[in-house]
């Protein structure tokens, strides 16, 4: 933080985002080796996923002289990729896909690390968390499957979810809090395991993201039952012979008063100069203007709000606070040291 | 038959000069990336997968999954030159095929290793064409209490086959687990055996203590007995391919229970790393030579090699119709195919016919390619035995060491890898068994966290493990596996004092 | 050390070093067993605790390792039975210590020139090889890896002054 404040000295933040808002000039920095894309977690999950299709989309339009590298760093729930981008400060040429790991990690952990580390570049979409069910119960929405879990009494129906003490768990917890019941959270490595998990009937619910469960539920396996956001997903195609994802209603209008979104975010490390944030919140907006990318955010009904500069700052610090509020609500902080 | 035709469509969708190219690219690719053990199949994939959307999106695959066949392929090359793993998956391969190396055999051992790879991936694939819709079902029957019990099966099979000191072997398999529960533990989040420093958050990678403990440990061994490799003296013409091909046969019977065990842990899916032992253990309970594996018996490549590749293979099934990756590899494939708009899940082979066949038809295609490419450089591969040792050691050092870096592009592992050669070294000479330390390693915490998902599933009811006629059978094969040699041992001793 | 006469000189005993290395081994077990313990090795209501296995497994260690200690000192058959001559050894460390020299030395000049250096120096020291075939091995083989990761596979390894100078990072 000290050091990225002595580069913005004289800069302010507005006219950066003029700045990458108006074409970079020629004269600008620009990448000249290759720029490590670290990814904090497994290959084949939801931040993966999108690392990869940024560079897909990033090489097939040839958006960058430079070439750019997919890293999986997944070690201590996503702790090892974000220490190596800390301890890279200065380094221009490593950028790191962040999910809510960046808040969740390091409290429940206490792997000495915060996004103040690190810079923050662009937010790419907020990924949204719906309740799913299999499709062969009788469930037909929230308020049906939370009377059930109701009445089944506490510690009787499963949930999963991906990791422990992470984002599908915090959810977990805000259900239980908001509905006075206590499911079984049992933590699967990745959430496509979970969805398949569901499938099999091994569980009875999930928080799956959209993209981790679509393939089921457009096969008729799952069914979703409520979506954890204020509002609901834009997208009106038809996913299933009958539904859309905007015809999944929100959880609070199905009496559940809970929502969460998840990051997708980029970020540097810490201590680089603007001009070169800069060149990385240009490339991205390019990224966002492809219609591949579009294609991405419809097929796994994100959120696409998407902030850089002061805003996507703000963001981030408000969201660590509510990470900070909730997961001390559900016991989730490490011992102190 | 409805397969058939597809199938024959399938192979007009592939059969084009242009991805016939791509197919033998792919392979000598996939070789390459095989042999490095810091290159794997998914780094070859992931960063190949970019320069494949130029191409149609059958193209595009059947060139990927070349590179993957290529790599199972390769793996298994530096296992019996050097005793250095390539791939996880090639560990069990060392445990004959460098033995028989050193007796002069490089060439028979490599041309068995490719012939049953060959063979594995082949009943894997024709498993494929005709039984997918009944087999991806079946992989939705395992829950975390069936994956525990396949594990416990794994182990089973393996243990009480290692020879020297029993609380040698119980000493050496526990340090596995206890390496392998370095790090974030799944199931509650919080770090264990770290003792705070941030370098052991990721845990001990598998790879790492393999290259150390065969590769840096063999290389110290070797030199202690003087500046040379044995097996110099190896055959090295053409002829070696036809002369093993003539005593394989003789093994079907191990081929195709390896095959059935691969198949069976690829679909579940279990990972071709486990298969390869699980399919070694087995092997060597039921082979009238089984006392002799491990000094370099032909039929101790076939077994894991049969069963890794049809592991390997057949793990591409739930990838495609569940979306469930079964190794590192399947999920880059996983993300290729998502970025081509192709949606991994049940309705894939009814919406993407074209690709979908196009796809098993390459895989046909693919492992012949394979098959041809590293069988006509068998003899090349075994001339490297000749290079003399003071150049050929250094080298494969630095390939060491380059691999130790590249799993997690880290200094840390290169020096862990250092301290993993001594230990191999000491323990070889010490006669602590090297397997079971590694077996523990890879399966450890797998084994610990399907255990503990199954335990908060039950609410602490160990009678889950018998709960269902599936994972029933399976605990119990696993039960029976392990006290055979303990109630075997203990009647012939029963019938010694007798006597 | 001096004189490899024959290298039937031991410079340790086989005894020696299985009592050793069960001891290690020991500590190793017990490491485990203490640290486990303290994020609590018992059996919940919901199956084990994260420390139950590994504290278990550190508890079979050391026993393991008492028994193998034990084994060590009673058997008769290893009694004089030589674990490394002094030949062996220097053997062995003629590559041992060059390899955590080429180790180090990554740290400074990155993996392409220490492994230059390294191939160059093994083959001249052990090999007896002229410096020209040496250096001109060394080199082609960093190079052959240069460009299989950094140009082909885009797999970024450790670089040092020596690539920054010639404008290759």
């Amino acid at each position: 933080m000290k050091v990225s404040a002595i580069f913005k000295n004289g800069l302010t933040v507005a006219v950066v985002a003029t700045m990458a808002a108006i074409a970079v000039p020629a004269l600008a920095w620009e990448p000249t080796k290759t720029v490590e894309f670290i990814v904090p977690a497994g290959s084949g999950g939801g931040a993966d996923q999108m690392a990869r299709m940024i560079d897909g989309v990033v090489k097939k339009h040839n958006l960058m002289k430079a070439p750019l590298v997919v890293i999986n760093k997944s070690g201590g729930a996503g702790a090892e990729g974000f220490l190596d981008v800390k301890g890279a400060k200065g380094d221009p040429y490593k950028i790191i896909i962040t999910l809510s790991n960046l808040f969740t990690t390091p409290l429940a952990t206490g792997v000495p690390f915060n996004w103040k580390d690190l810079t923050p570049v662009s937010m790419m979409a907020l990924d949204q968390f719906v309740l799913w069910v299999n499709a062969e119960t009788p469930y037909k929405n929230a308020k049906d499957y939370i009377d059930a879990v109701k009445k089944a009494g506490p510690l009787k129906m499963k949930m999963g979810g991906t990791g422990s003490k992470q984002e599908d768990q915090i959810i977990t917890v805000g259900l239980e809090k908001q509905t006075g019941t206590k499911f079984i959270y049992i933590p699967f490595k990745g959430g496509g395991d979970v969805a398949v998990q569901l499938v099999g009937k091994h569980i009875d619910s999930s928080v799956n993201n959209p993209i981790e469960a679509v393939a089921q539920w457009r096969a008729g396996k799952l069914r979703p039952l409520c979506v954890f956001d204020d509002e609901r997903m834009p997208y009106k195609a038809k996913v299933t012979d009958t539904m859309s994802w905007n015809d999944i209603p929100t959880c609070k209008q199905s009496g559940v008063d809970m929502d969460y979104v998840m990051l997708r975010g980029i970020f540097m490390a810490g201590g680089v100069t603007e001009e070169q944030r800069n060149f990385y919140v240009d490339l991205l907006k390019k990224v966002r203007a492809t219609p591949e990318w579009k294609e991405f955010m419809e097929k796994g009904a994100f959120n696409q709000t998407a902030l850089i500069g002061d805003d996507y700052k703000n963001w981030v610090a408000k969201e660590e606070q509510r990470h900070i509020q909730l997961m001390k609500e559900a016991g989730f902080l490490a011992a102190a040291k | 038959m409805a397969e058939i035709s597809s199938l024959m469509h399938g192979f007009s969708v592939a059969l084009s000069a242009y991805n016939l190219m791509l197919m033998f690219i792919g392979v000598v690719l996939g070789v390459v990336i095989g042999v490095l053990p810091g290159l794997g199949g998914a780094n070859g994939v992931a960063i190949l997968l970019p320069l494949t959307f130029t191409m149609p999106p059958t193209s595009g695959i059947i060139m990927l999954s070349c590179i993957y066949w290529g790599a199972l392929f390769g793996g298994a090359i530096t296992s019996i030159l050097f005793n250095i793993p390539g791939e996880p998956w090639s560990v069990a391969t060392t445990f004959d095929g460098y033995p028989l190396a050193q007796k002069g055999r490089a060439g028979s051992a490599l041309t068995a290793a490719f012939t049953s790879s060959f063979i594995g991936a082949l009943i894997a694939v024709v498993m494929i064409t005709f039984l997918s819709p009944v087999v991806a079902s079946f992989a939705l029957e395992f829950g975390p209490p069936e994956f525990f019990s396949v594990y416990l099966l794994t182990f089973c099979a393996f243990v009480g086959m290692s020879k020297g000191a029993a609380f040698k072997t119980v000493a050496s398999m526990m340090a596995g687990f206890a390496l392998a529960a370095v790090g974030l533990d799944t199931v509650t989040g919080t770090l264990r055996l770290t003792f705070g420093h941030t370098e052991l958050l990721k845990g001990f990678d598998f790879l790492i203590a393999v290259i150390g403990l065969f590769g840096i440990g063999e290389i110290l061994q070797t030199m202690e007995e003087g500046l040379a490799f044995k097996g110099v003296q190896a055959k090295m013409n053409a002829k070696v391919v036809l002369e093993t091909w003539k005593e394989l046969p003789r093994y079907w019977a191990t081929s195709i229970r390896s095959a059935a065990v691969g198949c069976f842990m690829g679909i579940v899916p279990g990972g071709a790393t486990p298969a390869s032992f699980m399919s070694y253990g087995v092997a060597k309970r039921f082979s009238a030579t089984g006392d002799r594996f491990g000094t370099g018996e032909v039929e101790g490549v076939v077994a894991p090699e049969t069963a890794a590749h049809a592991a390997g293979t057949s793990a591409l099934l739930p990838m495609l119709t569940l979306g469930i990756p079964g190794s590192p590899t399947a999920a880059v494939l996983l993300g290729g195919l998502l970025i081509w708009g192709l949606q991994p899940g049940p309705l894939l082979f009814v919406e993407q016919k074209d690709f979908v066949w196009g796809l098993i038809a390459s895989m046909y295609l693919g492992n012949i390619a394979g098959l041809i490419v590293v069988l006509t450089c068998v003899p090349l591969f075994a001339a490297i035995l000749r290079i003399p040792f003071s150049i050929i050691a250094p080298v494969i050092l630095v390939i060491c060491a380059i691999g130790a870096f590249t799993v997690h592009n880290s200094m840390f592992d290169v020096w862990l890898m250092v301290i993993f050669g001594f230990i191999g070294y000491v323990f070889k000479k010490l006669d602590y068994p090297l397997a079971p330390l590694v077996l523990a390693l890879v399966l450890g915490d797998r084994a610990e966290d399907s255990f503990r998902q199954s335990m908060l599933m039950s609410q602490g009811d160990m009678r889950i493990l018998f709960a269902n006629p599936l994972v029933g059978s399976i605990t119990g094969l696993a039960l029976a596996l392990l006290l055979w040699p303990l109630l075997s041992a203990l009647w012939t001793a029963v019938r010694k004092s007798l006597a | 050390m001096s004189d490899g006469n024959g290298g039937s000189r031991s410079v340790v005993s086989l005894k020696t070093m299985d009592v050793l290395v069960a001891l290690i081994f020991f500590a190793f077990g017990l490491l485990v067993a203490w640290d486990s313990h303290r994020l609590g090795a018992k059996w919940a209501e919901d199956g084990p605790q994260s420390g139950y296995f590994p504290f278990y497994v550190g508890l079979i260690i050391c026993f393991a390792s008492l028994i193998n200690v034990v084994l060590a000192l009673r058997v008769k058959a290893a009694e004089g039975e030589s674990f490394v001559s002094a030949e062996q050894l220097k053997l062995v460390l003629s590559v041992a210590i060059p390899t955590l020299f080429y180790v180090l030395v990554i740290q400074f000049l990155g993996i392409y020139a220490a492994s230059t250096l390294f191939i160059a120096v093994f083959m001249m020291w052990l090999g007896k090889y002229g410096w020209l075939r040496s250096v001109l091995v060394g080199c082609g083989v960093s190079v052959a890896f240069f460009l299989m990761f950094e140009i082909w596979f885009h797999v970024p390894l450790p670089k040092g002054p020596i690539e920054a100078l010639i404008g290759l990072n």
